[in-house]
């Protein structure tokens, strides 16, 4: 039926179904809020999320301290609101990573096949039998733990994860005639790979993207919650779950809000994937 | 089935459609595909709906059914389906109906089977729904049927999962599940249109033959007007979205009182007719947007009959006597102008000079070689231990200018050839591939650039044929950069390119999605040409258009080779079409060629016996009531090979125990023209023509 249908461009048609999904602006919403917490961090805080007060320890949520304050008194609302950075820096950035590794790798692969292929594709899937946070926490220890080796095991750790969607779509792709009038034109692999194929599997890429980003980030507060994430004295939530979880049987309030916080924005996270996806259906 | 019909005297028609309009939404537009659609199929009656891809036929049928697509919906009119008014049934209703009273069988039979249950399971099912028979007498109903559709074995058959079956098979397989339940009408959507010409013709006449036996009604979709022609009784036209003329398919086809029926039937080329005879008939313009024409005509934009008068009221379907059309002058429609477009603008009449200065692609003034050669060119695949010949040792010759079709059922090896050809795939050990006089490299990666750009190709299937995510401008640009084109040279000769291939300045900025099937067509033929290639490989270039389109773009080849002296290799399954721009025809069987001559005499004969079958299965416009040879059985397994002569399981002219011994060589049958065959050449020709009338019982 489309055969008639004026031509509409493309980007536009896609803005169209995106303005219309509730799940792309409800995602959207939660990781704008985080993310505005996350830029402005101290400056919108309602108090100093680093300074301890002994006379108010533990305090239950009140007008003035909404979220109640932790063990050493320190308010919680602001350190939720500061919480956001670290983790908003490292897991974006692991995933991220992770794509572009990913998808280089799953490009070679998926397009060159032969030896390559199947020796990186076993790789692949011995890596994918074991338990990812076993895998990322020995090299935590053995590398030391900060930021920036976070970032660089979880992006190594996705590599593999991701180099296998987007093999699986190259390999559909490379069966299309435009490659092969790719070839008798004369353009190299790295050409056809990257200039032919790439936009065509990008799609593909960003989804797969955006759904690691939710793991990403219930993975980074894992790995912060048992010590090896993101260090003191960072207000992060994971590490504030952490030292107050003995707690959360007569004080919930130090535990609840940064838990809901995670939740919230792995949920938002998964709100917008579900979105782009049917965005990029069309 | 057996309540309703009790109380009327005379039983209703099998489907009665009145008033139809039929929207799709698409955002937040509502589109009418069909309008004001009124349709009547008797009992026992064929009644062919045509038009090309995009005038709502398939959209008739799924509404005859009530399944149309989800943003699909009936916003006016009347479906009645044996008496029953569609629209006013319960869903419990409803599908009662679709189990018991109408059937439907789509286009392609793989991906109408479930291909992870056995046939007799999908068989069965139907029984046990329809008729709540148990498994065991499901089974034997279902090979009952298998055998009323003229399978041998249906016990194998039943036992088989649809991928062991062959494309002919399945859809035999499905049309026996469509009229297990002898349902009153049986909707075929372009049955045979997947399937080679041999196998169309044999379901075709299954299909005629069924419909004897069964007396059943049918609404037979089909794009194909030989086809309609052969197989309905009554024909309705359909043109965007509007049924444009009606009647008995003698008169139409005889005398089409629409001039969108009359381009139509103009744009088939004709049987015998050749490019040197002059340019193929098309319809000029665009199928407009759904919805698109109010007030007016629909076919006032592309007709050459139209005057003011279409462009201010839309005509009403009149009543010729016993046929409608909707048109101001239904007399008039046979006098249509005969349209092709106008030849290439004078721009464009020198790119080889202009452009490829190193000149080594095409030498002119040496016509002694041939310009692409082949010698034992052969492929061989391994399939699970075992060899499999693609190609075997086929010799070819191509002179400068020239055109050789490639004919040939699929699995002959014909787009294998052409892989071979461009060194998409690698040759066995021993074959040889000449361009100009020099040995090719087997792969396309150790080509040089000049060889490169030499041997081009246009693909069957323009959709995938070009990067989704380039610009037309993008698409033509890359293949000129590669010819050593940069900046405003670049630019000029992409708009040359791009004339010559009929596009406009502003097609460049465009992505494929944004173009037709044809002018997608025209972007991979522009692409082909941009290196000025010698020898251009046409696969199944047509296969994926339309009929108009296919004229179209037909012309534009043949043009394009009369302005560049480029040769072509021209694959296709439509022997008229490779009548039409071939100088020389090769058909392969299973990867050997079995005859290799001129156009001319391939057709007129001597022919090889497997050459004759596929010539008599053409179904034309003109003898709707052809003689044909049956072709017995399926193309053998390549995986097993036949012994002797490869075709001597379905040869009808089998001589004896030598065709099971002993390969015939090529024997020469005339100038330029040789058959594989142990009957002499001689005697092939004589009895070609007395054979065909000996069948016409």
């Amino acid at each position: 039926m489309s055969a008639g249908i004026a031509p509409v461009s493309l980007a536009r048609e896609r803005l169209n179904v995106a303005l219309r999904s509730s799940t792309l602006i409800a995602g959207l919403a939660i990781l704008t809020f985080w993310i505005v917490c996350a830029l402005l961090g101290a400056r919108i805080a309602p108090q100093d999320p680093y300074a301890d007060n002994l006379l108010a320890t533990l305090a239950p949520p009140s007008p003035a301290h909404w979220f109640g304050t932790d063990q050493l008194g320190r308010d919680i609302l602001s350190r939720v609101i500061v919480g956001a950075r670290d983790i908003l820096i490292v897991a974006p950035l692991a995933t991220l990573l992770g794509t572009v590794l990913g998808t280089c790798l799953g490009l070679c692969i998926g397009y060159l096949r032969g030896a390559l292929d199947d020796v990186v594709s076993r790789v692949i899937e011995a890596v994918q039998a074991l338990p990812l946070v076993i895998v990322a926490l020995m090299a935590l220890a053995a590398v030391g733990t900060s930021n920036t080796t976070v970032v660089l095991v979880i992006g190594f750790v996705f590599t593999p994860l991701i180099a296998r969607t987007v093999r699986a779509a190259v390999l559909v792709e490379s069966d299309l005639d435009y490659v092969a009038a790719a070839q008798l034109r004369g353009d190299g692999a790295l050409a056809i790979m990257f200039i032919e194929i790439l936009p065509n599997v990008l799609p593909i890429a960003v989804v797969e993207m955006t759904v690691r980003l939710g793991y990403a980030i219930f993975f980074v507060a894992s790995l912060s919650f048992i010590g090896f994430g993101i260090q003191p004295p960072s207000a992060d939530w994971g590490i504030a779950i952490a030292e107050n979880y003995s707690l959360i049987g007569s004080y919930w309030w130090t535990v609840l809000f940064d838990a809901g916080a995670t939740a919230s924005l792995v949920i938002g996270v998964n709100l917008v994937t579900d979105g782009m996806s049917s965005v990029f259906e069309t | 089935m057996s309540a309703a019909p009790a109380a009327s005297l005379e039983r209703p028609d099998a489907l009665r459609i009145e008033h139809l309009d039929v929207v799709y939404r698409i955002g937040v537009r509502e589109l009418r595909v069909l309008s004001d659609l009124c349709l009547t199929i008797r009992r026992g009656e064929s009644y062919g709906l045509v038009g090309e891809s995009g005038c709502g036929k398939s959209t008739a049928a799924f509404a005859a059914i009530r399944y149309l697509a989800r943003n699909g919906r009936v916003s006016g009119g009347r479906i009645l389906v044996d008496g029953r008014d569609l629209m006013a049934l319960s869903p419990g209703e409803l599908r009662r109906l679709r189990t018991q009273s109408v059937s439907m069988v789509y286009q392609d039979p793989a991906r109408a089977l479930n291909p992870s249950l056995r046939i007799g399971r999908q068989m069965a099912e139907v029984f046990e729904a329809a008729e709540g028979l148990g498994p065991a007498a499901s089974l034997e109903r279902a090979a009952q049927m298998l055998s009323r559709v003229q399978i041998a074995g249906p016990e194998r058959v039943l036992k088989s999962y649809p991928h062991e079956l062959s494309g002919g098979m399945q859809q035999r397989v499905i049309i026996a599940m469509a009229l297990s339940t002898n349902p009153a009408l049986l909707i075929l959507d372009e049955p045979t249109t997947g399937l080679d010409a041999t196998v169309e013709a044999e379901v075709l006449e299954l299909i005629g033959r069924l419909h004897a036996e069964f007396d059943n009604s049918i609404l037979f979709i089909s794009h194909n007007l030989p086809v309609v022609a052969r197989m309905c009784d009554r024909v309705g036209v359909l043109y965007a979205g509007e049924l444009v003329e009606e009647g008995p398919a003698a008169s139409v086809f005889r005398e089409p009182r629409h001039p969108y029926t009359v381009g139509l039937m103009r744009c088939i080329p004709a049987f015998g007719r050749r490019k040197n005879h002059g340019r193929l008939s098309t319809i000029p313009g665009f199928l407009p947007a759904p919805g698109s024409v109010v007030g007016r005509c629909v076919f006032e934009g592309r007709c050459g009959n139209a005057t003011e008068r279409c462009a201010r009221e839309a005509p009403p379907l009149v009543d010729l006597g016993g046929r409608l059309a909707r048109c101001f002058y239904p007399e008039r429609a046979q006098d249509l102008p005969r349209q092709s477009e106008t030849p290439a603008p004078p721009a464009t009449s020198a790119p080889a000079g202009t452009s490829a200065p190193p000149g080594t692609s095409a030498p002119p003034g040496t016509p002694a070689r041939p310009l692409l050669r082949t010698r034992n060119l052969s492929k061989t695949y391994q399939v699970s231990g075992k060899s499999f010949q693609a190609v075997h040792q086929v010799a070819i010759d191509l002179d400068a200018g020239e055109t050789l079709g490639l004919v040939g059922e699929s699995g002959s090896g014909k787009s294998s050839l052409a892989k071979l050809l461009l060194g998409l795939s690698v040759p066995d050990g021993g074959s040889e591939i000449e361009f100009a006089g020099e040995a090719l490299p087997a792969r396309a990666h150790d080509r040089t650039p000049a060889q490169l750009k030499a041997l081009q190709i246009v693909f069957q299937n323009p959709g995938s044929a070009l990067n989704r995510s380039q610009t037309v401008r993008r698409l033509i640009g890359r293949s000129l950069r590669r010819a050593g084109l940069f900046g405003r040279a670049r630019e000029t000769r992409l708009r040359e390119l791009a004339a010559s291939v009929r596009l406009t300045p502003r097609h460049l900025d465009e992505k494929p999605r944004q173009l037709s099937g044809g002018l997608k067509q025209r972007v991979g033929i522009a692409r082909a040409f941009a290196g000025a290639p010698g020898v251009v490989v046409c696969d199944e270039p047509t296969s994926a258009l339309d009929v108009s389109v296919q004229s179209a773009i037909l012309n534009l080849l043949v043009e394009l080779q009369n302005e560049q002296h480029v040769s072509y290799v021209f694959i296709s399954h439509d022997l008229n079409v490779v009548h039409y721009v071939s100088d020389r025809i090769a058909v392969l069987y299973l990867g050997r060629l079995l005859e290799i001559g001129p156009s001319e005499s391939v057709f007129s004969g001597p022919h090889h016996p497997y050459t004759e079958a596929l010539l008599s299965a053409i179904p034309s416009l003109e003898d709707a009531a052809v003689k044909r040879i049956r072709l017995t059985g399926e193309l053998p397994n390549a995986l097993n090979l036949p012994s002797g002569c490869v075709f001597h399981t379905r040869c009808p002219r089998k001589l004896g125990e030598i065709c099971e011994r002993q390969e015939p060589p090529l024997h020469p049958a005339g100038e330029g023209h040789a058959i594989r065959c142990h009957i002499p050449a001689a005697e092939l020709g004589q009895r070609s023509s007395s054979r065909v009338s000996d069948r016409s019982s």
